[in-house]
């Protein structure tokens, strides 16, 4: 009985380990979105940021600028769905109080539609660091949220009115991010174009996207590569491709992953799906040893039943038979059980951890019998082996 | 005296013997508890270095404290120091100054100076063909050597003063930094009369300990502003908190699942072995004295396998940083009287459970083979 309770368990807990150390990658890197964009969309043709601490020096007539109507079509690249959110910004600077203060543009969570497809984006999502006192915005509205610093610097608070650009502004709230962010206001992107002239415009584009860590072939050119291994690269979640693919909806524009999040996204991302890996390795041999151990006295305990058998003229291969079939019967029963509750372990395990269900790929079932029946024979070969050579006199009589 | 020593000669000849007749079993209920030792071992050794080893990956992402000085105010380079001595060993404190300067097409540029060895620590990420290694040497963005023109030597001017540089090399990182020129703090000193407004560190350490330096750091500055970068601190407590306790609930049910295999091995091996306890009591040794004998022979069996296993899950840890982190995770005694507990502790249950079963049962039935 507690034998049959170990080969279950330590399917149990091999499939829940296999489907953690499978799944992890992909939990890992949505937690890892919480680090905000890996990728900025810029002007083809820009000129020079001109950005010191959280002024932005440059002239809001030069340089080039983005087409806001491009923007839902990030959603229809191939690898839409690991988009997981994006921002345009748009900084313009105004006076306030006698000083220049930047105003950055942006979209709080603006609802989108691609073909029929609607969806929500914006900073809320993708910089998650960023908390307001108060409430957010509304994308359509001419409230403003007032970083932090530069709202006791002017002294004032949600709910207070602050003009600029000759109209009135509601603070709905005062921003928090740590960031360059707590001098500037920011406002709804359509507040900012009009304050600049620039209906339509946008300076940046911040995308959030869950991406595999780029390796050598990444970072290879894609225009110097055979038809079939571009194929390759561009059908790979890499930074570079979906960057290369944003280049393609996005008129004019120059898209590259931010080295800061992307390169150690990467490195954390590897650290840990390896330390997985080895770990679901080192539960499978566990498992493994401890039920070959279990498996091998309860062979062993059996040693009368063999020597009865034997007494009564039973052969050395029907009697290993009937241990074998038994012992891979356990094995399928305990495997097929401990495979069913694995799975509801790592989906348990996800919810309560990462909020999203662990799946361990039905697929994996027949793999996990094999093992499971492997372990459970192997454990018990030696001692069926051993018992088919007892001297069924002594084993009767209880000497062995 | 006498007799108490060979009482306790017999009792050892007694435990010895019995795992010299029966060595399959006792194999494999040793093999049972150190491959449970083993793993729990491994398993909270890992759990316990994760946060340091993580941690190391995470500096990688640079800079989480930043020092500000303020509005038109910088640093004296002894405060600088000041600041570098305060976070000392705990990490990495880099100076950078930051002005816009004008090239010869009169464009507008961030002329920014750091140190450089230090930058590169604090930055791992940023892609850098060449660093500077002597003065008038400068490392230039992608876009500003862009905008340049790719030049080999350029001038910047600052305030009516031409600094010529040379390029040693670019950098290109996604962000601000492209469309920046970097120069060692001394050209930029010596050149615009300026000194750096801003320290960036990356301090090691849990949130906690970052606190710490930040209320540690803000007294000795008055005027400049210390504050936590939020990106990069909440991101790493986020991820090191779900990998803490994805790790965590994966130990348990593997410690679990070993702890059971060891309570099968030990209740197999006990009942296995009822006849003897029979002849024992047949004997007139009471029931207490066989509980005593079986305990003392689990607490061997666990002192003994949990050595082992401990050495094992040590070495298995050692291992798995090494094949992971490509540093070795730091053994940690202090793991060793929690895994010896345990491990005593289910090596008696699980002989002194079916113990109780058997002494319901009388010597003579046992015997008899019933």
């Amino acid at each position: 009985m507690l034998v049959a309770i170990a080969v279950t368990l330590g399917t149990a807990v091999s499939t829940a380990m296999i489907g953690i150390a499978t799944g992890i990658g992909d939990k890992i890197s949505r937690e890892l979105r919480a680090y905000g964009a890996n990728l900025v969309v810029t002007p083809e043709e820009d000129s020079l940021d001109v950005e010191i601490g959280s002024v932005d020096l440059k002239p809001s007539r030069t340089g080039a600028y983005l087409d806001e109507a491009a923007l839902p079509k990030i959603k229809g690249i191939f690898w839409s769905n690991n988009i997981a959110a994006f921002t345009p910004m748009l900084p313009v600077n105004v006076e306030i109080g006698g000083g220049e203060i930047t105003l950055l543009g942006t979209y709080f969570s603006k609802t989108l539609t691609y073909g029929t497809k609607k969806f929500v984006s914006g900073a809320r999502t993708t910089f998650p660091w960023w908390k307001v006192q108060g409430d957010w915005p509304a994308d359509e509205s001419s409230d403003v949220l007032v970083g932090e610093k530069l709202a006791s610097h002017l002294a004032v608070g949600a709910g207070s009115e602050i003009s600029f650009h000759g109209q009135q502004h509601r603070v709905s709230g005062i921003l928090s991010t740590g960031g360059a962010e707590d001098n500037q206001i920011v406002a709804p992107l359509i507040l900012a174009q009009a304050v600049a002239g620039k209906p339509g415009a946008a300076r940046k584009i911040f995308v959030s996207a869950i991406t595999k860590p780029e390796d050598a072939f990444a970072r290879r050119n894609p225009y110097s590569l055979s038809p079939a291994d571009r194929d390759r690269w561009y059908c790979s979640p890499y930074p570079q491709s979906i960057a290369y693919q944003l280049q393609e909806v996005i008129p004019h524009s120059r898209a590259e992953p931010i080295r800061q999040v992307e390169q150690n996204e990467g490195n954390v991302l590897s650290r840990i799906e390896g330390l997985m890996l080895l770990i679901t390795i080192a539960a499978l041999v566990t498992s493994a040893l401890a039920v070959s151990a279990a498996m091998a006295t309860a062979m062993f305990e059996r040693r009368t039943e063999v020597g009865l058998m034997k007494a009564l003229g039973a052969g050395h291969f029907s009697l290993s038979m009937i241990f074998i079939v038994e012992s891979v019967l356990l094995a399928l029963a305990g495997g097929v059980v401990g495979f069913a509750s694995g799975t509801l372990l790592a989906h348990e395990l996800g919810r309560a951890i990462f909020g999203s269900s662990l799946e361990v790929d039905p697929v994996l079932l027949p793999v996990v019998l094999a093992i499971a029946i492997g372990v459970t024979f192997g454990g018990s070969a030696i001692a069926i082996r051993r018992a088919v050579k007892y001297d069924p006199v002594l084993a009767l009589r209880g000497d062995a | 005296m006498k007799s108490k020593r060979s009482g306790g000669a017999m009792y050892l000849r007694m435990l010895l013997r019995a795992a010299m007749l029966r060595k399959k079993q006792a194999a494999s209920a040793f093999v049972a508890v150190v491959v449970a030792a083993a793993a729990a071992t491994a398993m909270l050794n890992i759990y316990l270095d994760v946060e340091t080893k993580l941690g190391k990956e995470f500096r990688n992402f640079g800079a989480n404290i930043v020092v500000e000085a303020g509005d038109g105010k910088s640093f004296s380079p002894e405060t600088v120091a000041s600041i570098r001595t305060t976070v000392g060993a705990r990490g990495l404190a880099v100076p950078f100054a930051y002005t816009v300067a004008r090239t010869d097409k009169d464009q507008p540029i961030v002329v920014a100076g750091t140190d450089f060895p230090l930058a590169k620590k604090l930055n791992p990420w940023w892609s850098v063909s060449a660093w500077p290694q002597v003065s008038g040497q400068a490392l230039v963005g992608v876009r500003a050597a862009a905008a340049l023109g790719n030049p080999s030597a350029f001038r910047v001017t600052h305030d009516g003063h031409p600094l010529e540089l040379r390029s040693a090399g670019t950098v290109e990182t996604g962000a601000g930094e492209d469309s920046r020129v970097y120069i060692s703090v001394e050209d930029f000193r010596s050149w615009t009369g300026l000194e750096p407004s801003v320290v960036e560190i990356a301090a090691n350490g849990s949130p906690e300990e970052i606190d710490a330096l930040i209320q540690q750091l803000q007294p000795t500055l008055p005027g400049a502003e210390v504050r936590p970068v939020r990106q990069v601190t909440e991101g790493e407590a986020n991820i090191l908190g779900k990998t803490r306790s994805t790790l965590l609930s994966s130990s348990g049910f593997i410690v679990l699942t070993a702890a059971l295999c060891v309570l099968a091995t030990l209740m197999g091996w006990v009942f296995d072995r009822r006849r003897d306890f029979a002849i024992m009591k047949a004997l007139g040794a009471s029931d207490w004295l066989i509980a005593l004998f079986v305990s003392g022979e689990a607490g061997v069996l666990a002192m003994v396998g949990a050595g082992v296993g401990f050495a094992c899950g040590i070495a298995i840890a050692a291992w798995i940083g090494r094949a992971d982190f490509h540093a070795p995770i730091v053994p940690r005694l202090s793991i060793l009287p929690p895994v010896l507990g345990g491990a005593l502790a289910i090596t008696l249950i699980s002989t002194l459970l079916p113990l109780r079963l058997l002494r319901r049962i009388q010597p003579a039935m046992i015997l008899r083979g019933e």
